[in-house]
């Protein structure tokens, strides 16, 4: 049967008469296709001296050279020491302890040396009271190799000699001092004694010297109200650990608040011991790290925190602040949390992080009425001494020309102050000197820029805590011609010994009391009855009110939108924004990284039209805002809903925003500094939106856990006291021949087990419980593998290379246990009411909508994920070629040199812990981040392979330092202790939340641990049989 | 070029079946001593040089040398030297080799004048050395300046080892070419002589009787399909065959024999000296790499040897390096005069063609194999000492690696490590002795991370 039908081209052929119809039917195109244009006049084409014949021979040449260059391997040289240094065996690592000081951090670590290569930071354990390694410490050793450094000396941005320096600027010293202008050296803090002392050498070799200290994130407020308490410029010291009831008002203490670094101690009341834990309730606006741990947050404004302080203080102590009052609700909460204070005596401790003298001073005395024990101001904190007024004074100086020389250290004013402007227009008044590692914002409008060197290629000393010495060592040689502020200080007063030979001279005589230096340098931390001296100066100090509380009401103005602003896990004060690692990470808490943003709650959101929407490419945009406070405005600022905001303000990060010194995918987010005037990160602000939408790069999309207990599991401290393990730690059955089982049981699973009874069985444990989820795991892991950067847009395909990821869960009930309700009440799909019903009642696919979103002030979660290490895992069993196999060991290996890339595992993984190379990551200019620079590639771990394009990878549980263990103890003819396995995030971890060891070691730790009651695997009920286990969260939260 | 290489190896292996480096000379030097003998016999009945050159080689050789300023001062000739230009004798010099540190101390002035010239760092004292071993050793430092080792074939060019006719290789493809030349030649007269009869049956009219012609072997080949099928089959087997060996070769360096920046000799050093391996190669017992030594541990013996023995020189001709020129390279190296016997701090590292290359996946580690498996470095790396120019033996392919842990047994004796889980494997697997792959040595994970 023939067809007859028509087969339509165009609707041009519904016109009959159409010439288009009628050319078509003679020619392909319509038009005729204009090949002489761009084949030119056959002249021209023909006097070309490459034809069509010769370009294919070229190519067919070059492909065919190329193949046979290929075929011949590359001639290795290797270039052996002229005279190797006795300590350096290639191949084998050195440790040297040395400490981090860069005026926003300060840890004593340890470095990792290879080939005299510093490649890691690690934790040094010797020192108990300096705090750990934080995420960005441990990405500090990056910034050594940073290709955009300094290289030597500058005068007006053209290279100048040292020499020539030194004389120059002596001269313009000498100039100044004999004019009688002032000399200022703006500095970061340095908690440094021999620094200290070398400057006041140099104040009595030349006239009017001032020293400014200069903290970009101020915390003068406390020091003030320390000072004008105790007479020291310091700041309170609090040992979480010894307290049992937390409060706190704004102060996100797991964060940077007052230096940070007490997550350790906080953890260690956090797991419960005894059936004790302790309670911490937290009054923010911005949801923070803390808030995120805490048994009990309470969403508050930033004016609100100032009358719940006042409130608070009148509970504990009866003096009665009067003025303004709070809501009702937030009242009762305030009451509730004075009541539990008071009962806990002096094991509850109040901390705050308003930025008030008269509220820094109400802590102090409800501290010491409480004498909680936990409140220590004799081991005070130094490494924050900033004065705010001082550095008014000197702006104010600098414009009216009374300054006649500037020399600064460590510090980045023209990016990080509010006023930078009239810091500019006072720079010019002045001759400048900046030392810095970068051509930063303040370094580029200095006349002389002083190459410094990073910490791990300095000498250097501080006193973190009263009594609570460290020493810096540089851990390889300068890589370029850089000079110390210290040394050129030495330069100026004449002293022709070297800074190291001075902290040494200066240790012996005042420190060490006759104890070793090269003891104290080889532990990197001392710890002396002496102390320095803290300067008393008490001349700019702004002294709290007699009625401090009082005080605090006046000054608590409720705006109509108030602003916060805060430091990122991430970022802190924007220093180390040249950092891929640091910039990739994401943030702990919004899990969004290459980017700042404001944070609003739902409800503002709505109110401004303000919107968060996940797009088909699985990437997240939200709207832009314009942002102004006191008539500065930061427009186009993109959004995130934050659950957990309070109504009515809104949230905003420094330390993003930069553009000078950093390679161009580095120059994220907004600067916020602009906002940041006097020194106060609360803010009076108006939001107006914006036109357009932001591409973020977050990694995660579904931020609730819809009621799936058994990924997180958690109960309360007064449930895990009372009730026995089954009850809230379930194991989860199946059915097998109509009997419950347990998955755990041997007759319901599918695999024959390995025999696991011999050598060594590496587990690790992660507690809930202790997990602040700081990320210091995160860039561990990091730099110990060799992880590549992928940069934003790739992140925001969810191609992020992390091996080990945080994630973090929101409630959508006001509790995680009220969202297991809801799942166990749904009742029947409800097909009909969600399609035209309003989407309410019990169905299963309005329930599970409705679950998706978070609560307004939910409760949240924190769990590491890396490769569970399954023993019956689910990878192994679908590659095709083998490439991913069973250890003996316990450990899940990975062939990249067999893989050939078909993702099957991953795609089969339940825990989607697997990261695929969908490009080459190194050597290659799309992705120029640390692995695309000789520099940069120093950092690399020799012992880890730099994966190629197209293969698959990820946790190895650091296969590379389990059996570098083994192999020591082998080599030593020895049996291993407990401890001495550890992984990098194991070792990194400050909090103890992860321990790794050898569960065939009956006596080991993370043996005792797996039979914990709280153990349980992660998806248990999958049968994988995982080699990773977490200890169930335990919430000390109490019934209403 | 090649010739020469020939001739000289087989003499050169004729010496060295009875020369052991550096305790015998050569003969001319041994026939100059056992004249001197007799002529000193004459003089100083007591005195024996041979005996002498013992006592020097043992005590003196690390810090001096008889014509060459070593560490301590050239030594040709020193007794009568002393006694002509300092108008020292004997007792002085039996004082000053038992006990210099004394004597400087006395004030001697020439003595004070030696420790000064020499860094101050005072001759270590030889208090067990007698005035009669003393005496040897002066007798010997006595003997004159050897006389240049003559190259036999410039003395006597016909003799054994000098020939210099065409070697055999040469003569061997003449005869064939010849033969070859032959043989063509019989064809081409076959053929004219076949020519040449046909030409006469024609010119008589015989007829010559035409075989009838059968199907060409080609056409039958062709037209049999069973033979051309087993045919394909065998040419795509051999080039399957070959296509696979030529893949399994690619990026197989077994053989690589670079050519170094400096003619290093480990069958000098580690074969006639019997330097130990580890010696220079000192990290291989306790990291992952072996470690090219660095110059200092080159410099730990060679700044006392600037110069090999004249037989050893010979042998290096052989390879047509001189030995002595190499040593200068890394004096150059290393920044070492070696005149003022000091270093200038001018120097250039070596830049050294890795052989053994491991591709960046593949993680080995030598502590593991050299000092707790206790393997020999030969058994991967071959007969290193018998390598004039070191070159990689083993293919270093996985499966090599594979069969060596198959077969090897774990050295678990008196490693309290291993006592308990060569218990438990041992129990398991029913053996007495475990293999590196009993122990886990096969698993993925172990060699790629």
């Amino acid at each position: 049967m023939s067809s007859n039908k028509k087969y339509w081209k165009s609707v041009e052929e519904l016109n009959e008469n159409s010439s288009i119809v009628e050319t078509l039917q003679q020619n392909e195109f319509v038009e005729e296709i204009p090949t002489d244009e761009f084949l030119g006049d056959k002249e021209t084409l023909e006097s070309s001296s490459t034809t069509r014949r010769d370009f294919l021979k070229y190519v067919g040449f070059s492909t065919a050279a190329a193949s046979l260059a290929a075929c011949e391997g590359p001639v290795i040289k290797s270039i052996p020491y002229v005279n190797q240094p006795k300590e350096i065996i290639p191949g084998v690592a050195n440790y040297y302890a040395t400490t981090i000081a860069n005026g926003f951090d300060f840890a004593s670590v340890l470095v990792k040396t290879r080939e005299g290569r510093p490649i890691k930071i690690e934790n040094n354990n010797l020192a108990k009271a300096n705090g750990h390694a934080n995420a960005r410490v441990n990405a500090s050793v990056l910034g050594l190799y940073d290709s955009l450094r300094v290289k030597n000396a500058k005068k007006g941005g053209e290279d100048i000699s040292w020499s020539v320096f030194n004389s120059e600027t002596k001269k313009a010293l000498n100039d100044a001092s004999a004019s009688g202008k002032d000399i200022v050296l703006l500095t970061q803090t340095f908690a440094s004694p021999s620094t200290s002392k070398l400057i006041e050498e140099f104040s009595n070799n030349y006239a009017n010297v001032r020293h400014v200290q200069y903290d970009a994130i101020s915390e003068s407020a406390a020091l003030d109200a320390f000072q004008a308490k105790y007479g020291k410029r310091a700041l309170a010291n609090y040992d979480f650990s010894k307290a049992m009831t937390i409060i706190s008002i704004g102060a996100d203490f797991l964060g940077d608040w007052q230096g940070g670094g007490f997550d350790a101690g906080y953890a260690s009341k956090r797991v419960p011991d005894h059936g004790k834990m302790s309670r911490h309730i937290q009054f923010e606006s911005n949801m923070s790290l803390t808030g995120a741990n805490a048994d009990k947050r309470v969403p508050l404004k930033p004016s609100e925190q100032k009358l719940a302080l006042a409130k608070l203080y009148s509970y504990i102590t009866g003096n009665s602040a009067g003025g303004a009052q709070l809501s009702q609700p937030l009242d009762a909460a305030v009451r509730k949390a004075a009541e539990e204070l008071r009962k806990a005596g002096s094991n509850g401790v109040v901390v705050s992080g308003i930025q008030d003298v008269n509220a820094q001073t109400l802590v102090l005395d409800i501290n010491q009425t409480l004498s909680s024990k936990a409140f220590d101001t004799k081991t005070a904190i130094h490494t924050k001494q900033g004065s705010d007024s001082a550095v008014t004074q000197l702006i104010a100086d600098l414009k009216a020309g009374k300054v006649g020389a500037l020399v600064m250290s460590g510090v980045n004013p023209m990016y990080t102050l509010p006023n930078a402007s009239d810091f500019a227009e006072g720079l010019k008044n002045t001759m400048s000197i900046a030392f810095s590692m970068k051509e930063d914002e303040t370094a580029s409008n200095c006349n002389y820029v002083a190459a410094a060197p990073h910490y791990l290629e300095s000498w250097g000393d501080v006193e973190i805590k009263t009594g609570h010495f460290a020493l810096m060592q540089p851990a390889i040689r300068p890589l370029f011609d850089t000079k110390q502020f210290q040394d050129a200080l030495l330069t100026w007063t004449d002293n022709s010994s070297t800074y190291n030979d001075y902290i040494k001279a200066n240790w012996k005589e005042t420190i060490l009391n006759g104890a070793s230096y090269n003891q104290a340098l080889h532990d990197g931390v001392f710890v002396s009855a002496s102390s320095s001296e803290v300067s008393t100066d008490d001349t700019d100090l702004e002294t709290p009110s007699n009625n401090a509380a009082s005080a605090l009401v006046a000054s608590a103005k409720s705006g109509a939108m108030e602003l916060a602003l805060y430091t990122k896990t991430g970022m802190g004060d924007g220093q180390q924004a040249n950092n891929p690692w640091l910039q990739e990470f994401p943030d702990p808490i919004t899990r969004t990284s290459w980017d700042n943003y404001v944070t609003v709650s739902k409800a503002d959101a709505e109110s401004l039209g303000l919107v968060n929407e996940n797009v088909a490419n699985g990437g997240l945009n939200g709207s832009k805002v314009d942002v102004t406070v006191n008539g500065v405005t930061i427009n186009n600022v993109p959004v995130i809903i934050q659950p957990g905001q309070a109504k009515g303000s809104v949230g905003l990060s420094l330390g993003y925003g930069r553009t000078a010194g950093l390679k161009e995918e580095l120059q994220t987010g907004v600067n916020a500094y602009p906002l940041y005037q006097n020194f106060n990160t609360t803010q009076e602000v108006s939001i107006s939106k914006a036109s357009g939408m932001h591409e973020f790069a977050c990694v995660q999309l579904h931020n609730t856990l819809m009621g799936r207990g058994d990924i997180i599991k958690e109960t309360t401290l007064e449930i895990f006291n009372t009730k026995d393990k089954h009850y809230w730690n379930e194991v989860p059955q199946v059915s097998l021949n109509h009997i419950e089982t347990p998955v755990t049981s041997p007759d319901v699973d599918l695999w024959d087990e390995f025999d696991r009874s011999v050598g060594h069985h590496f587990n690790l444990s992660i507690d809930l419980n202790a997990c602040t989820g700081c990320g210091a795991c995160v860039i561990a892991c990091h730099a110990e593998n060799n992880v590549p950067v992928v940069g934003k847009s790739e992140i925001r395909r969810s191609r992020d290379m992390h091996w080990l990821r945080i994630d973090r869960y929101y409630s959508h009930n006001d509790t995680f246990e009220g969202d297991d309700n809801e799942k166990d009440n749904a009742d029947g799909l409800g097909l009909g009411n969600y399609l035209f019903g309003d989407r309410e009642g019990n169905g299963s696919l309005s329930t599970f909508g409705r679950m998706e979103d978070p609560a307004d002030n939910p409760q949240v979660a924190f769990q590491p994920v890396m490769c569970q290490h399954c023993n019956h895992a689910p990878c192994e069993t679908v590659c095709p070629v083998a490439a991913t196999a069973h250890g003996r060991q316990g450990q899940n290996h990975m062939a990249y040199n067999r893989c050939v890339g078909t993702r099957y595992c991953a795609n089969n993984c339940p825990y989607k812990v697997r990261r695929f190379n969908w490009f080459l990551y190194n050597q290659n200019d799309e992705f120029d981040y640390f692995m695309n620079d000789d520099l940069g590639r120093m950092v690399l771990n020799p012992d880890v392979t730099v994966r190629s394009r197209g293969v698959m990878e990820k946790c190895s549980m650091c296969i590379q330092k389990t059996q570098k263990t083994i192999l020591d103890a082998k080599r030593d003819g020895r049996e291993i202790k407990d401890g001495e396995f550890q992984t990098a995030c194991s070792a990194a971890c400050g909090s103890g939340a992860m321990i790794f060891g050898d569960v065939n070691d009956k006596a080991s730790e993370v043996a005792k641990l797996k039979e914990d009651d709280r153990m349980y695997h992660l998806l248990e009920s999958v049968g994988t049989k995982p080699n990773v286990f977490y200890q169930t969260k335990v919430r000390n939260t109490k019934k209403a | 070029m090649k010739k020469s290489y020939q001739s000289l190896e087989d003499n050169s292996t004729n010496n060295m079946k009875h020369v052991i480096y550096r305790n015998l000379t050569s003969k001319i030097l041994h026939l100059g001593f056992i004249l001197l003998l007799t002529f000193s016999t004459t003089l100083l009945a007591q005195e024996d040089p041979e005996k002498g050159k013992s006592l020097f080689n043992t005590n003196c050789a690390s810090c001096h040398r008889l014509d060459k300023k070593s560490t301590g001062p050239a030594l040709r000739n020193i007794e009568a030297r002393l006694a002509d230009e300092q108008g020292l004798d004997r007792d002085w010099i039996y004082a000053w080799v038992r006990n210099s540190p004394a004597v400087i101390k006395s004030g001697d002035a020439y003595a004070n004048k030696i420790y000064n010239e020499y860094g101050q760092t005072a001759m270590t004292p030889f208090p067990q050395l007698s005035d009669d071993d003393i005496s040897n050793i002066l007798a010997y430092t006595a003997a004159p300046l050897p006389p240049l080792p003559e190259d036999p074939c410039i003395a006597n060019p016909g003799g054994p080892g000098c020939d210099q006719s065409k070697p055999k290789e040469g003569s061997n493809t003449l005869i064939l070419a010849a033969l070859a030349l032959l043989f063509a030649l019989l064809a081409l007269a076959l053929i004219l002589v076949k020519r040449t009869l046909k030409r006469f049956a024609e010119a008589k009219d015989i007829a010559i009787e035409e075989t009838p012609k059968g199907t060409s072997i080609w056409k039958a080949f062709v037209q049999n399909q069973f033979l051309v099928l087993v045919t394909a089959i065998f040419f795509l087997l051999a080039s399957g065959y070959f296509v696979y060996g030529y893949l399994m070769q690619v990026g197989v360096d077994q053989g690589y024999e670079p050519v170094q920046p400096i003619h290093f000799s480990h069958r000098i050093h580690a074969g006639d000296n019997g330097v130990d391996c580890k010696y220079c190669h000192s990290s291989a017992r306790v990291s992952k790499t072996s470690g090219i030594p660095s110059l200092n541990v080159c410099m730990n013996c060679h700044k006392s040897i600037s110069e090999v023995a004249p037989e050893t020189l010979a042998e290096g001709e052989t390879y047509g390096v001189d030995y002595n020129l190499e040593i200068q390279k890394l004096y150059k190296a290393a920044g070492w005069d070696d005149t003022e016997q000091e270093y200038t701090g001018d120097a250039s590292p070596v830049k050294w063609i890795r052989i053994h290359n491991l591709p960046d996946f593949a993680y080995f580690n030598h502590s593991q194999h050299v000092t707790v498996g206790g393997i020999e470095c030969q058994t991967c790396h071959g007969p290193v000492e018998e390598m004039e120019i070191m070159r990689q033996d083993a293919p270093l392919t996985m499966g090599w690696c594979i069969n060596c842990h198959r077969e090897t047994n774990v050295k678990v004796k008196d490693n309290p490590y291993y006592t308990k889980i060569h218990e438990q494997l041992s129990k398991k697997y029913g053996v007495e002795q475990l293999t590196a792959a009993q122990m886990g040595g096969l698993e993925c994970g172990k060699c790629h991370y």
